[in-house]
């Protein structure tokens, strides 16, 4: 925040370009070999879709199949009928074990999860188990059908309940529900009593590199931008970042064209950069030179064991 | 005045020098991903190991030498991804299912004896309860029992209307395999939920347990004061061996995750939650299984088998063989599995 307040209108452009990849809550996990592997946890509005679609499944084919029934044996189905008692065992299993089967069968996901690209892992970077898939769909029940009822429809759950009983039990119930919304781990009761998350599925591109090209014309001497170390030495890691992701932005609209330019004007300006009145700048490409350079100067020192956070951070 | 020329980025030689392996990992994982695991060769599952680790030695060296972020990130999803596909769940269907039949659920149950004796205490004292005060007053039926649940049954009904109940007589055209599965199908969503009711501290699973046990009281008094108690007991027991196990099973079960809760002993209250829910939740299952059975008995056997002795050798035979079940079967792995267990 403090570093927003100091900073001109140009740093909120950039600082726009990077929130876009900031807006999620990461958690690491450590797998078995020791090395931490981040993952962006799952905002509601996923999980409340994943489960809207796994639902419209559910009940879709439940409706399919009562449809089904009714064209096929019309009014003679109340006699004995060897399918109704199939389905209604099928019917149950739909109901209670859907989730389980397909999160086992397809490693934490399941249609609706696989839509909106969400998937659940285990909390402590173990194996994604069939005892935690169980014990984290079977509470379902109490936490989704059983507060929508007490809600909807208290009279059918619990006839003639006094009225303070009702109110207690419905707030109990809105406390299940959004149980998720008020922790840390954004945890419903089936994540707790199983130990497990639920993650955005991982989905990242390996993009080009954007400073080996120019470091290997700067070595030959061919980039006519050249910098100095004191040049390099203005920034840090987190403003080397944010040009990273302005120069990869890969579009062509109006505000990132100005964004690249009021970011390189800017940066000359505090450099002191000395051909700033006699020759023309081309932005991308003194942009690319200078991430390039910067970058270089960073890695070296990074690898004498210095690490130099942001600007603010001294040498 | 310039400073010393960048030489190449070090970062930059790491990214040409092992992208290969990153690219042929990602490419494995996304096919996994796409057409399922069969589809992969046995020499690429061999191969997706070896790359899997090799990328996370480059996700470590990354982390320390290179700024670029898109390939720190990169590295991290793709990490994250096979991550899943090497230690996710993949034994064959026919192995869990052997497995949990003849060691999980069995040694389950004998973890949580005591929770499930408790849950079965409630039970006992319900029915003892209503069992006195109905067989006190007969018109204190309708106080345990929704009158809609007791089908017409109650303190009016004449000794031979409530024997016309017991030994009613059906045909196998009747629905009988629907009336099965709608027992089944009520019973095990109520065992499901006693079990679920454990996160909340547990108590509505001893009230869920209580009630269930001033129903059976109820109506044990209410033909015992007709001298029917032998042919209810034949009735009831058959299917209600199985079905009161099970029932109380999930309630014990739904005990243990509150004690969880509420004694969570020295791991932190989360972590032991989620530890004997995993445990416990399996059982659950087998639980479920447990209605099945019951509901076939219950909705086939006794509506067409009115003859009491076998009626009664039914339910000896279901409990001896419960009991044996639950107590021997995977009995020398206990010990021995105790410890490495999660």
């Amino acid at each position: 925040m403090s570093r927003q307040a100091n900073t001109g209108a140009s740093d909120r452009i950039v600082d726009r370009y990077l929130d876009r990849r900031d807006q999620g809550v990461r958690r690491e996990v450590v797998t078995p070999e020791g090395v931490p592997v981040g993952f962006t946890l799952a905002r509601a509005g996923d999980r409340i879709g994943g489960f809207l679609v796994d639902m419209l499944i559910i009940y879709g084919v439940i409706i399919v199949l009562a449809l089904l029934l009714a064209f096929a044996f019309g009014s003679s189905l109340s006699r004995a009928n060897w399918t109704v008692p199939f389905i209604l065992v099928f019917v149950f299993l739909l109901q209670n074990f859907y989730f389980v089967f397909f999160e086992l069968k397809w490693q934490g996901m399941t249609p609706g999860k696989r839509v909106v690209g969400i998937r659940v892992i285990d909390g402590h970077g173990g194996v994604l188990g069939a005892h935690a898939v169980i014990a984290r769909n079977l509470v379902r029940d109490i936490e989704v059908f059983i507060p929508l009822q007490l809600i909807l429809a208290p009279e059918q759950l619990w006839p003639g309940a006094p009225g303070w009983a009702r109110a207690l039990s419905s707030a109990w119930a809105l406390v299940f529900m959004f149980l998720p919304l008020f922790n840390r781990d954004r945890l419903r009761i089936g994540d707790m009593v199983a130990g497990t998350l639920v993650v955005l599925a991982p989905r990242a591109v390996l993009l080009p590199d954007i400073g080996g090209q120019e470091t290997a014309d700067s070595a030959a001497g061919e980039n006519e931008y050249q910098f100095t170390e004191q040049q390099l030495s203005i920034y840090g890691i987190y403003e080397l970042q944010v040009l990273e992701d302005l120069l990869r932005q890969d579009e062509d609209s109006l505000a990132h064209m100005k964004a690249m330019v009021t970011v390189s004007e800017q940066i000359r300006r505090k450099i002191g950069w000395a051909r700033l009145r006699t020759a023309p700048v081309d932005d991308e490409r003194f942009l690319r030179a200078f991430y390039a350079a910067m970058r270089a100067h960073l890695e070296r020192k990074m690898l004498f064991g210095k690490r130099r956070e942001d600007k603010y951070s001294g040498e | 005045m310039h400073g010393p020329a960048q030489i190449t980025l070090k970062s930059y030689e790491f990214r040409r020098e092992r992208e290969p392996t990153w690219l042929a990992l990602e490419a494995l994982v996304e096919r996994a991903q796409k057409s399922g695991f069969h589809s992969l060769s046995a020499d690429e599952l061999a191969r997706l190991p070896h790359l899997y680790r090799a990328t996370l030695s480059s996700l470590s060296v990354a982390r320390s030498i290179s700024l670029d972020r898109n390939v720190v990130e990169y590295l991290e999803s793709l990490a994250g991804r096979a991550y899943f596909f090497v230690y996710g769940t993949r034994s064959h269907a026919r192995d869990v299912l052997a497995e949990f039949v003849l060691y999980r659920f069995p040694a389950g149950i004998r973890r949580f004896k005591w929770h499930i004796g408790l849950a079965a205490l409630f039970v006992i004292v319900g029915a003892l309860t209503a069992f006195f005060i109905t067989l006190d007053n007969q018109e204190r039926f309708y106080t345990f029992v929704a009158e809609e649940y007791a089908q017409g049954r109650g303190p009016s009904s004449s000794t031979s209307e409530l024997r016309a109940v017991l030994y009613s007589e059906h045909s196998p055209g009747d629905a009988l395999a629907t009336f099965a599965a709608s027992l089944f199908t009520h019973n095990a969503k109520i065992g499901i939920v006693s079990f679920s009711l454990g996160v909340v501290i547990g108590l509505p699973v001893f009230l869920l347990m209580f009630i269930n046990g001033l129903v059976l009281g109820a109506f044990a008094a209410l033909h015992h004061a007709r001298g029917l108690s032998a042919d209810l007991w034949g009735w009831l027991l058959p299917h209600g061996v199985t079905e009161l196990g099970a029932m109380v099973i999930c309630g014990g079960l739904g005990l243990a995750l509150a004690q969880a809760l509420i004694f969570p002993g020295r791991s932190t209250r989360l972590r032991n939650l989620a530890q004997c829910g995993r445990q416990a939740g399996v059982v659950v299952v087998g639980a479920v299984i447990m209605f099945f059975i019951a509901g076939l008995i219950e909705g086939i056997f006794r509506q067409l088998v009115t003859d009491i002795a076998i009626r009664y050798a039914v339910a000896v035979i279901t409990a001896v063989a419960w009991s044996l079940y639950f107590g021997l079967v995977g009995r020398s792995r206990d010990s021995a599995r105790a410890e490495v267990e999660p």
